[in-house]
């Protein structure tokens, strides 16, 4: 059946989580010389733990690992480094304040006596190798300072300059432009072609068909089929992946869109660092349309949320809402006013997860009858804090042993409906939505996506910001495109082609 | 009109006196500086690493106490040089051993690091107290003596211009001499060398150094015992090189001035350095003004202040400077975050 | 019964790990003492921990004076305990009491004595205010350079301390100097004294303690100034994303603080020394942390905490007396129970207790607050 041998096996591997996941169940995996597998799953299916193991960052309870047919032991990254296996991880493992050279050599150094570095060494073998591969890339060049598509191409360097024969990706085309992920690709055709083997974990069905030799589908820790790219489509995969027939598109059905309620008018703000981040932004969101914000992340679209909830003073520009301005209002009047607004960022804005589910659902109206009142409004009103739980937690389905129980102790797709339960009111105007669906398993997403057009329907404007770029055009009735902190394009959605707004995405609009 | 002219011989007089107290001030300076700049190079070397230590008080205090008591017990028995290089070489293993307590606490227990650094303060005044009552104070011996310092022939002492820079940084005990050269060698290391890079890694980004097979523990413990140490050099250069005896408390807060000169410095060996010469000056004005007194206006003024104002100037110093430098510069990001090595066991 | 069974679980589980790290503090605490009895004129004494403790808990709750010592003493820690406390609720560690809490003596004693003719009602009444306020305004000042620039007060409050001991003792020999005296001190507060309700020094100002313990669980349990102030402390961003202006509640709670270790200053003075001298020192400031930390930050946990040390405090001189055991062993006990508190993993281990929930969980932010830097967005 292989016709070429197999250089990596991984078989029975299991692993149970002290909170008492099974992360991973009796996998077995082999992956062979000169191929691209993939490796798909939703979100929270034991991928990343699988190479996780396989990079020796997590000990398996059970299982064996095989590197040409030798079993192993993999006890730590240095191990599996020395065993010629790389990782780029989702979320790059790179020092921002250092240099490419130095991230890239970091842990095996060029030394000179006595332990000085001798970084322009350095610099040549990794010019030798960027170019080998492809791409050029400045050696010096402070990590921090270049884009997220270069920044991955220096994760590859760090792996291969360790020999790597077996390169592991985790989702790399989650923050990538269209363009960018061409880009990699062809990085990754390459080293195919000189005998590497690459797994790929993602779960973009598109993709994974169009790079992966093999594809090795995994549910909820186990493996559940496994299928080359010719033998198979996407909603076969999609099926695999969530055990069910899943509809790829959600209905967005069509738009009613009434009296315009956001106006923001040459919007412009600084960064955390004083830098000019937002250029003169126009946008207008009317009530009962959904608008999505297309952008590479880091273009700007975090300050312009920020900028229109309260939490960053803009420093010049209006923003009206319902015609009332509010560009220097406070959190709390604009709330008044009707906004609410979904963090990309649960655990660090979204939520309190000591403090109990109830407190968190009353979290934005704290100080607001009826959750406070008596004696200048500062007692609390604790039954009408849990009359507000209740309620909240039947209609949006979250499951939870009671509105006691902690905030940290729900799943990730649970603690996103505590945060939309509260924010999605039914007297809301505007609804502000920053990657509302990220690191969610399918059902989850399905659910939020029904409530985000329901409350379109029912005449909220909606703001969406997202950087999977699927999530923007599936949901909006209107895609603008966000590039170096401006609006560069407009689209209406029937035109909005992946291709051309990906180039807009990538390029901003000028002459490719 | 008069109140401008007023105010523009106020600063011509204090040109003048600066100038003409200048040979006076810069030994002071240094000798002032000694004990804030090792403290801030122990809190440099912890905090490049990721591990905040507020303890550096504490450990100055144990180990200016533990050297004070070597040099005192052995003094009659072995001589005052030798008890005295015992001394020195006692604080600097206290503050080791210090120092692996701290980095025990916040690296392998993942104690909170502001707590550990607060619980070593209150350690440090207990055990010390604790001792002194019991050892030192009923034997009422007192003094192990102090190192005698080195002296530049007085030739290149009174050369114009080169020879009070000279003075204040040669004619100095040991441990006041080392600390240039401590400093230098320091900021060389942190960014040209393996161990610096390795160190700047695992406090930026303990993870990033985890996945290229750095032991991130080993690294944290190295530079906080390491770091301790100095502070420990520190803690003997208090009672055997700048006083001679032990006082309850005697750091009085050195430790956190150490702490508000190494944020000063950006983290850096050199900025630490140089913050930690910035508060030794404002100590040494005090102590200058009264013993050199200005003339004319400005005297009249500096006079007029009282003493005590001249002693809380380090402190107040302290503040305003923290308060303006603060959040300008960027500490490690990973700084007075505990490192979980996760899915292990 | 199975009601009272869960109560008494309910208590196990909030305060085993404090009880258990002040037995193995004690423990360890013998074990300095016996090696240390080698330095002294009697020599290796292995039972001395015995007969030292013995002395201690005589000193303590031993006598009808003894207990009174203990309560007296108690007072300022509950008042310092829950001023440290209270920070620790907004994740700000205040380690500023020593010096709030002289600030707030000095203006009690100057307050007292200028009204020390005056009715006993008004004198004792402003002279309190007024140290209040001394230890708010020492408070305030830490508090807002935190919110606004970001210096951290750990190191802002511990520089007041030094600098309010130098500036008081100038005060005192400058400015308010009361004729008559050998040394310099502030003059006789008179009729501004705490009255004495039993024995021979409880005071006033332990029920006033007290009743501040249930002030400060109303603030933080009941009102929405105290959910701000929890919140802060638990999750600063989300805070701010909640419409709360962190800049604001760090000052107050601060402010608060100084308040409350002021206020110790206040009864201290006006209850027992009655009079301010350079060289009165607070052991106060550390004594206020470790209860604190023993009392987890909460008001009920902090006030028998504050008994306890109390306690300590009240019984050593006798164990000092009757033992020769330094009172410093007080100092070092403490350190060892803030280290077991700290790594309770320790107590854990030695005891096996089970996992509970970490000892104070707002302590993160006061350690991710460290270096400073505005929070994102700009300031608000």
């Amino acid at each position: 059946m292989s016709e070429v041998p197999a250089v990596l096996e991984m078989r029975g591997i299991t692993k149970r989580f002290p909170t008492g996941t099974l992360a991973n169940d009796a996998i077995d995996l082999e992956v062979r010389k000169g191929e691209i597998h993939a490796l798909l799953g939703e979100n929270g299916a034991g991928k990343s733990t699988l190479m996780n193991i396989l990079y020796g960052l997590v000990t398996p309870d059970e299982g064996e690992i095989r590197i040409d047919a030798q079993p192993i032991t993999i006890h730590d990254p240095a191990d599996a480094i020395a065993r010629g296996i790389g990782m780029v991880h989702q979320h790059f493992m790179l020092i921002p304040v250092l240099s490419v050279a130095e991230n890239v050599v970091l842990g095996q150094e060029i030394v000179r006596a006595g332990g000085v570095l001798d970084l322009s060494e350095a610099g040549t073998r990794i010019n030798l190798l960027a170019k080998k591969l492809g791409f050029d890339i400045d050696p010096s060049s402070k990590i921090e300072g270049l884009s997220v598509g270069q920044q991955q191409r220096v994760e590859i360097l760090k792996a291969i300059y360790r020999n790597a024969r077996i390169l592991v990706l985790d989702e790399p085309t989650a923050v990538l432009t269209p363009q960018e992920t061409r880009e990699i690709f062809e990085v990754l055709r390459r080293l195919r072609s000189e005998g590497a083997s690459i797994i790929f974990i993602s779960h973009k069905l598109d993709e994974v068909l169009e790079i992966a030799d093999r594809i090795t589908v995994i549910r909820r820790g186990k493996v559940v089929g496994s299928r080359r790219p010719r033998e198979t489509n996407a909603n076969d995969l999609a099926e695999l992946m969530v055990g069910r027939a899943v509809s790829l598109r959600v209905d967005r059905g069509r738009s009613h869109p009434g009296e315009s309620m956001l106006e923001v008018a040459g919007l412009r703000a600084k960064n955390d660092r004083g830098q000019d981040v937002l250029h003169d932004i126009d946008l207008s969101v009317h009530a009962g349309e959904i608008v999505g914000i297309a952008g590479v992340a880091g273009n700007g679209q975090e300050e312009l949320v920020e900028a229109l909830i309260g939490l960053r003073k803009p420093t010049g520009g209006r923003i009206r809402l319902g015609g009332h301005d509010l560009t220097h209002a406070s959190v709390d009047e604009r709330r008044d006013r009707g906004m609410a607004f979904v963090p990309a960022d649960r655990h660090k804005y979204g939520l309190v997860l000591t403090y109990p589910l109830d407190d968190n659902l009353a979290l934005t109206r704290y100080g607001d009858r009826p959750f406070a009142g008596g004696f200048a409004g500062i007692i609390r009103n604790f039954r009408a804090i849990a009359e507000n739980a209740i309620r909240l937690m039947k209609e949006f389905d979250i499951r939870a042993p009671d509105p006691k129980v902690p905030a940290g102790t729900l799943s990730g797709g649970n603690q996103q409906k505590v945060v939309v339960a509260r924010e999605f009111r039914h007297d809301l105007r505007l609804l502000v939505l920053d990657q509302p669906t990220r690191g969610l398993d399918v059902g989850s997403i399905e659910f939020i996506h029904k409530q985000v057009i329901g409350r379109r329907d029912s005449g909220a404007a909606v703001l969406l910001v997202s950087a999977e770029l699927d999530e923007v055009l599936d949901l909006s009735d209107r895609v603008l495109v966000m590039f170096r902190g401006r609006v560069v394009g407009t689209f209406l959605a029937d035109e909005a082609q992946r291709e051309k707004v990906g180039l807009l995405m990538a390029t901003g609009g000028a002459a490719a | 009109m008069d109140a401008v002219g007023y105010v523009l011989r106020l600063i011509w007089e204090l040109g003048v006196y600066l100038f003409t107290v200048v040979p006076d001030l810069l030994p002071i300076i240094l000798a002032l500086a000694t004990p804030l700049a090792l403290g801030a190079l122990c809190g440099v070397l912890n905090e490049r690493s990721g591990v905040v230590n507020i303890g550096i008080e504490g450990i100055m205090l144990m180990a200016a106490f533990f050297a004070y008591l070597t040099g005192f017990a052995l003094h009659s028995a072995l001589g005052p040089g030798v008890s005295i290089a015992l001394g020195i070489l006692v604080a600097i293993l206290v503050g080791s051993l210090l120092g692996l307590a701290h980095a025990w606490l916040t690296v392998s227990v993942r104690a909170d690091q502001i707590i550990a650094g607060t619980m070593m303060n209150i350690a440090a005044f207990g055990v010390t107290g604790y001792l002194n009552r019991l050892i030192i104070t009923p034997s009422g011996l007192g003094g192990a003596g102090v190192i005698a310092p080195f002296h530049l022939p007085d030739a290149v002492a009174n050369l114009p211009i080169a020879g009070p820079v000279l003075v204040m940084f040669f004619d100095q005990g040991p441990i006041a001499m080392s600390v240039l050269f401590i400093v230098i060698a320091l900021q060389f290391a942190l960014f040209r060398t393996r161990w610096g890079l390795r160190t700047r890694a695992v406090g930026e980004h303990p993870k990033a150094a985890d996945t290229v097979g750095i032991d991130v523990y080993r690294q944290r413990y190295l530079n906080v015992i390491f770091g301790c140490a100095l502070a420990g050099l520190a803690g003997a250069f208090l009672t055997l090189e700048s006083t001679g005896s032990f006082q309850n408390g005697m750091t009085n807060g050195r430790g956190f001035i150490a702490l508000a000169a190494m944020i000063f410095g950006r983290w850096t060996p050199i900025g630490a350095f140089g913050g930690a010469l910035l508060f030794g000056t404002a100590t040494a004005l005090g102590v200058v003004v009264s013993i050199r007194v200005p003339e004319g206006d400005l005297g009249a003024i500096m006079r007029s202040i009282p003493s005590y104002w001249y002693a809380a100037l380090p402190y107040l110093m302290t503040i305003v400077i923290l308060a303006g430098v603060v959040g300008r510069s960027t500490p490690p990001a990973a700084d007075g975050v505990p490192y979980v090595k996760e899915g292990k066991g | 019964m199975s009601r009272l069974r869960r109560a008494a679980g309910r208590v196990w589980q909030v305060a085993s790990i404090p009880l258990l790290a002040i037995v193995l503090a004690f423990i360890v605490a013998a074990f300095v003492i016996v090696v240390s009895s080698v330095f002294t004129s009697s020599g290796l004494d292995v039972f001395l921990p015995l007969g030292a403790y013995g002395s201690l808990l005589a000193g303590a709750f031993g006598s009808g004076t003894g207990i009174s010592n203990t309560l007296v003493a108690a007072a300022p820690l509950i008042l310092g305990g829950l001023a440290v406390g209270l920070g620790f609720k907004a994740g700000l560690f205040n380690i500023g009491v020593a010096g709030q809490f002289l600030v707030g003596a000095f203006a009690a004693a100057v307050v007292g004595a200028s009204l020390a003719g005056a009715p006993g009602a008004v004198g004792v009444s402003l002279a309190m205010i007024a140290g209040a306020l001394g230890g708010a305004a020492f408070g305030f000042i830490p508090g807002l350079l935190k919110a606004r620039t970001g210096a951290h007060e750990v190191v802002t409050t511990i520089m007041l301390n030094n600098a309010a001991v130098l500036l008081l003792t100038w005060a005192v020999n400058d400015l308010v100097r009361a004729p008559g005296f050998s040394f310099p001190r502030t003059g006789d507060i008179g009729n501004s004294a705490l009255p004495i309700l039993l024995g021979r020094n409880v005071h006033l100002g332990i029920p006033l303690a007290v009743l501040a313990v249930f002030a400060v669980r109303w603030l933080l349990d009941r009102t929405t100034n105290g959910f701000e102030i929890r919140t802060v402390g638990q999750n600063p961003n989300a805070a701010r994303y909640a419409g709360m202006r962190p800049v604001f509640v760090t000052t107050l709670t601060m402010t608060l603080s100084g308040l409350l270790a002021g206020t110790a200053g206040a009864i201290q003075m006006l209850g027992v020394i009655g009079f301010y001298a350079p060289g009165i020192t607070a052991s106060v400031g550390f004594d206020s942390i470790a209860v604190a930390l023993l009392g987890r930050s909460d008001p009920i946990g902090i006030l028998f905490a504050a008994i306890l040390f109390g306690a300590f405090r009240a019984g050593a001189p006798l164990m000092q007396i009757e033992t020769s055991v330094p009172i410093e062993i007080i100092d070092i006990i403490q350190a060892l129970v803030i280290l077991f508190l700290a790594a309770d993993l320790i107590v854990r281990r030695v005891f096996r207790v089970r996992a509970t929930k970490p000892v104070i969980s707002e302590l993160a932010t006061v350690a991710r607050t460290w270096a400073g830097g505005t929070p994102p967005g700009g300031t608000p």
